[in-house]
């Protein structure tokens, strides 16, 4: 027989993973509001994205055994919903609404200004671990198209000579 | 007739500074709730919304009364129905164009509040909750202030007004994915699940969440409910003015290279041109109105001859399209019309939860084809596969509405602009030498 070119013991080991005292009296807390423990993934999911800045693979465990459920229902949870992050982000995450009033109203052009000032394409981060960019479907903010959200807040009537000032606030 | 006759939903609206409990209570807040513990059991208020011809506002237009009426009221042996009943506000406002919740969420959290505890006493609910996409940030914030002190003033909890029923009321903030805002899809991202849609039957107000009885109802839908309870369904009939046989207010708007986009509170039935030309200011320079959507990504195109329609469920429908959410969409002269629809189907590719396979194949394939038409490099065939599309993607063909409204917006292309698909097919290459 011959050896498998890649060892199980030689694959790397995810960084272990401990839940904060502070999250698991939070997802307790959010537990307390439904009648099945289940029904906070998603919230004990945003709990450690929020001090993480992102969802790594060994919290999933960690959430499981809080919520008392199975770990591959917290992964599946945690990979269908865009806004939860399976991977680090930067600082800040520019959410970026490509939806039809925004392109109607001149999403390429920001979109396209976007990236030529970060240097990056959509799904990418910065070097320097500022930005994050993402697509969002329509953010209910029509009017004021094109919008985006940077971190909590939204952004709208964006120009693309006006996005310096914009992106100037967040560090 | 003062403001909060002629435009309950927004009277009290106030988005840099909602209306606290003590300045809602003031202008005639839980005036509603207050009624219908007191004077009315829930039949009478579901009756009274019934006869309102209150309809859902979140784009199908189901008669809402009618919609409670389907919920269990006793246990099957005519004794008390016990257990858990629960009532959800779809709040999960996701559909490309649209931006009335937010307004009412941000701008008048306690209204919302208060439509809750109404429309939930209404189905005998113990338990409600308001599910909110994650992006809405301020409305989350202001909604669970408001809830606070509701809570703080006996308006929630146990034995409410000494009526001796009670109810809890939470905001569950969502993480993203418009699939959330189909209601058996919302009741499983609720239960901490995928967002597929369930089967109907049986429907949520047989089995819903947790399998018990529940109803789903959008905001503007839940928020017209404390109204029709102090007014009188007579009332909210009225204030269509005559101009749909719908009753009540209707939020509308308009986005796109408008003057003025906006969103206002109107009688419903008013008609397109009105909201376009007077609230909206027409077109912005230079452009002229090609088409338009009456209510969001997932309806027919419509055309300029078409401005004069009242714009209520029945008559849209009944001219090849839906009122949908209401909030109008429209498209000028200049903009690429490929690459609107390009754009439309590439966001109900990536929405599409993968469960059924005409949906998670049919919209990636749908997009890549007006892309190709879009750059002027389509083959002979593509216009057909389209047209086989939109019957193969259509109402029956897949698991729940998400392909059939996607299929909407490119039906009605194809009819009325099918010339601009035609130009997208690239010339054979012997022609292009000839």
């Amino acid at each position: 027989m011959t050896e498998p070119a890649i060892k199980l013991a030689d694959l790397p080991k995810a960084a272990p993973f401990e839940l904060h005292p502070d999250d698991r009296i939070a997802i307790e807390h959010e537990i307390a509001h439904y009648d099945h423990p289940r029904a906070a993934v998603i919230e004990a999911l945003k709990i450690v994205q929020t001090r993480h800045g992102w969802v790594p693979d060994a919290a999933i465990p960690a959430i499981a055994g809080v919520l008392r459920i199975g770990s591959a229902e917290v992964e599946e949870v945690a990979t269908f919903y865009n806004l939860i992050f399976r991977q680090p982000v930067g600082r800040h995450v520019i959410k970026l609404c490509d939806s039809m009033s925004c392109y109607l109203t001149g999403y390429d052009d920001v979109a396209a200004a976007v990236k030529r000032k970060l240097g990056i394409d959509f799904g990418q981060t910065t070097t320097d671990g500022r930005f994050t960019l993402l697509p969002i479907c329509c953010l209910g903010a029509c009017d004021k198209g094109p919008v985006m959200m940077i971190d909590d807040d939204t952004h709208g009537q964006l120009m693309p000579h006006a996005l310096d000032d914009i992106l100037e606030a967040y560090r | 007739m003062n403001r909060a006759e002629t435009h309950p939903l927004t009277a009290r609206l106030n988005l840099t500074d909602p209306p606290d409990l003590k300045r809602y209570e003031a202008a005639g807040g839980y005036q509603g709730l207050r009624k219908a513990l007191k004077e009315m059991a829930p039949a009478d208020v579901q009756q009274t919304v019934k006869n309102a011809n209150l309809r859902g506002r979140g784009g199908a237009g189901f008669p809402t009364g009618v919609k409670w009426s389907f919920v269990p009221m006793t246990a099957p042996d005519g004794t008390p129905y016990r257990g858990h009943k629960y009532i959800l506000c779809n709040a999960d406002e996701m559909e490309p164009g649209t931006f009335k919740d937010r307004l009412l969420m941000e701008g008048d959290p306690h209204q919302m509040v208060e439509a809750m505890l109404v429309s939930g006493y209404a189905i005998g609910a113990t338990r409600g909750y308001i599910f909110l996409r994650g992006e809405y940030v301020l409305s989350a914030q202001r909604l669970n202030r408001a809830i606070d002190e509701a809570k703080a003033t006996g308006y929630l909890g146990e034995n409410i007004l000494g009526s001796g029923w009670g109810m809890t009321l939470a905001v569950h903030t969502g993480a993203g994915r418009y699939i959330c805002g189909e209601e058996t899809a919302l009741i499983n991202s609720l239960e901490g699940k995928r967002a597929n849609p369930r089967t109907k039957p049986p429907f949520p107000q047989a089995a819903g969440l947790w399998g018990k009885p529940t109803v789903v109802n959008n905001v503007e839908t839940l928020c017209c409910v404390p109204h029709i309870v102090v007014n009188g369904a007579d009332w909210f009939k009225s204030l269509s003015q005559g101009k749909s046989t719908d009753g009540g207010t209707k939020l509308y708007g308009v986005s796109g290279r408008a003057r003025r986009s906006g969103c206002w509170e109107l009688p419903i039935g008013t008609t397109a041109r009105e909201i376009i030309e007077e609230h909206a200011g027409g077109m912005a320079d230079g452009l002229k109105l090609k088409c338009w959507l009456p209510g969001g990504a997932s309806t027919d195109f419509l055309l300029p001859k078409h401005l004069d329609l009242a714009m209520d469920f029945d008559t849209i429908g009944q001219h090849g399209s839906r009122m949908g959410t209401g909030l109008i969409t429209v498209v000028d002269d200049k903009a690429s019309l490929l690459g609107m629809l390009y754009n439309l189907e590439l966001f109900f590719t990536r929405e599409s939860c993968g469960w059924c396979t005409p949906c998670r194949d049919g919209l990636p394939w749908t997009a890549r084809i007006l892309k190709a038409l879009e750059q002027g490099r389509g083959q002979p065939g593509d216009i057909e596969i389209l047209e086989q599309m939109t019957r193969d993607l259509g109402p029956g063909r897949t698991f729940c509405a998400h392909a059939p409204g996607a299929m909407e917006p490119l039906q009605s292309a194809l009819k009325y602009f099918r010339d601009e698909f035609e130009r997208g097919i690239a010339l054979p290459p012997r022609r292009q030498a000839a």
